[in-house]
């Protein structure tokens, strides 16, 4: 089983619209969405939501008032600042649980804490498992471990040989939690200065920890120039460019209908299908 | 006051509207700080173009082990709860990638063998741009802890003064690290399903953080209403409208401000400013309580 992780660095290049297209032309395959915390790949596939479950996160820390006796010790042990006037600010709150293994009169207790939900949902581009995190929750790399679990679980279930992941932007935490053990990160950069230098990052990233690593330009003719640049700074990382996306504002308007841009009418669907011919190559499928 | 600027979803213009804002802001002599916590793909500078003129690196405090007093006893990674250590017969083995910080490994080692060494997770940059002060947080490639970045940049914060912060994309801990204390949570979209869909989850942000937000809709086009019938019925303002054009792409994609691009900006970022305000002003003693 081949699993490739579409990427990119600075948020909003092009990445769902190209893993909903890849839904579209690839066969025998599963999509998962590691976006956790702003997905949206969900709006291009209009799934049909097979089974939910609950993401818990980690526990928090409450202070039970009548036992606490007002020693001061947790607000001095706690380093992210998050005991407040005898409360737990629940938004500092990292979980680590120090307060409650020191307290001497056992005046915290731990409580549960729904951090999301899971989806493994049906469409017409095959089964997809997908996830929301709460609002204002962290864990969002554990929940990005546990699609790709859950996706990886669902592909053996059903025979099948490819994973399609649509990862989150950034380089943090649950970008690397996508990358750990992928076949292949497909980078999307667009001819922009600020996509040139988040590309940059995201290349010794993916280096870093030994992620086989392809780029695509899309949107390549709005800045031929900065385009060139992307390609040379490729060339120097030794990293490929195996696709070249050209600008249409299709793209957007498929975006605006909540379709894949491959099955709406654009001038960019032969660079779709050639940018596929090659991820297929690279991934040896 | 404190402006952050967010979006949800990632290349809705977060940035272009934050640099805009600070540098029209500035030219009317007002005493402005651009703040980047966008820590993991920090572009502000592209914009704004300033010399930095102090790095500051940023440490957290993962544990070390000396194994000729540790006992092997596992309470360590027992109590960890971020599994950043495994204690295997007799050897400990640390995964300060995993580790957040916490101390709880050094407190509670019966036979004092944890000691905590500094490891770097990125460093805050300071400058300035002529008249415009110029921070960021840049966070070491290969670190997956933002928020603790995030707030030593933070601390930069003048007390006097205008403060724009350009916030990451998303809803989780580095957003929730930016918005955080803020006055105003200026949320940036554009009007298709998947703004849409994102404005919405920063809607829920902010109002959860009890941050007053206002909406500005990039790449507008005539007959595409999704996120003004959106916001009418969330009782959202609408303060700035950004149209789709080739040309004002062309210019971000260069690194030039839209108020530098066209001079003709800088009077709605100016009015933009003015309506955050009054809407701040309006809010009165909430604000000022938190």
């Amino acid at each position: 089983m081949k699993e490739l992780t579409v990427i990119s660095g600075k948020g909003g290049t092009g990445k769902t619209s190209i893993a909903a297209s890849f839904a579209v032309l690839a066969g025998n395959h599963v999509l998962a969405d590691c976006d956790v915390d702003a997905a949206n790949l969900h709006l291009l596939l209009a799934p049909e939501i097979e089974s939910r479950q609950n993401f818990w996160g980690m526990p928090r820390a409450e202070i039970v008032t009548e036992k606490c006796t007002d020693c001061g010790l947790c607000r001095e042990l706690c380093r992210f600042g998050a005991i407040k006037g005898g409360q737990v600010d629940m938004l500092a709150c990292e979980g680590c649980l120090v307060c409650y293994h020191a307290c001497p009169a056992g005046a915290i207790r731990q409580v549960e804490n729904l951090a999301g939900v899971w989806y493994i949902s049906r469409t017409r581009y095959g089964p997809f498992v997908h996830a929301r995190l709460g609002i204002a929750q962290d864990n969002s790399g554990k929940l990005v471990a546990e699609v790709r679990r859950q996706a990886r679980k669902l592909a053996e279930k059903e025979g099948k040989s490819l994973i399609i992941t649509d990862g989150p932007p950034g380089i943090g935490c649950p970008v690397i939690s996508a990358l750990g053990g992928t076949d292949l990160a497909l980078v999307v950069v667009e001819p922009t200065l600020s996509s040139l230098h988040d590309l940059g990052r995201v290349l010794q990233l993916t280096e870093h920890f030994g992620v086989k690593t392809v780029v695509c330009i899309n949107k390549w003719d709005l800045d031929r120039k900065i385009s060139r640049q992307v390609e040379n700074a490729c060339r120097d990382a030794g990293v490929p460019v195996i696709g070249r996306i050209g600008y249409d504002p299709a793209v957007t308007v498929a975006a605006r209908e909540g379709k894949p841009v491959i099955r709406v009418p654009s001038t960019v669907a032969e660079d779709i299908v050639s940018l596929w011919a090659c991820v297929q190559k690279e991934l040896g499928i | 006051m404190n402006i952050c600027v967010a979006s949800g979803k990632g290349g809705t213009g977060k940035t272009t509207v934050a640099t805009s804002l600070a540098l029209a802001l500035q030219s009317e002599q007002h005493d402005v700080t651009f703040l980047d916590c966008d820590v993991e793909e920090p572009n502000g500078h592209i914009f704004i173009n300033p010399d930095i003129r102090e790095i500051e690196n940023v440490f957290i405090e993962v544990p070390e082990i000396d194994h000729t007093t540790c006992t092997f006893c596992g309470k360590c990674a027992d109590l960890c709860a971020f599994n950043a250590l495994l204690v295997a017969g007799d050897s400990v083995i640390t995964f300060p990638e995993l580790c957040h910080g916490c101390g709880g490994c050094r407190y509670f080692c019966p036979a004092g063998a944890v000691r905590l060494t500094p490891k770097k997770i990125g460093t805050v940059e300071t400058g300035a741009a002529g008249q415009l002060r110029f921070v960021r947080g840049r966070l070491e490639v290969g670190t997956a802890l933002s928020p603790p970045l995030i707030e030593a940049a933070k601390k930069k914060i003048m007390p006097r003064g205008i403060t724009v912060i350009d916030a990451p994309p998303g809803t989780s801990c580095p957003v929730i690290a930016s918005v955080r204390g803020s006055d105003f949570c200026l949320l940036v979209t554009e009007p298709t399903l998947l703004g849409l869909h994102d404005l919405d989850l920063a809607v829920q942000m902010a109002r959860h953080l009890g941050v007053p937000c206002g909406v500005v809709v990039n790449r507008a086009q005539e007959g595409w209403g999704i996120i003004h019938d959106y916001c009418r019925r969330q009782d959202l303002p609408v303060l700035l409208e950004i149209p789709l054009s080739k040309k004002i792409a062309r210019a971000y994609a260069r690194g030039v401000p839209l108020v530098r691009a066209d001079k003709t900006w800088h009077d709605a970022f100016r009015q933009l400013y003015r309506a955050i305000g009054e809407m701040v002003a309006g809010e009165g003693t909430y604000c000022h309580q938190r």
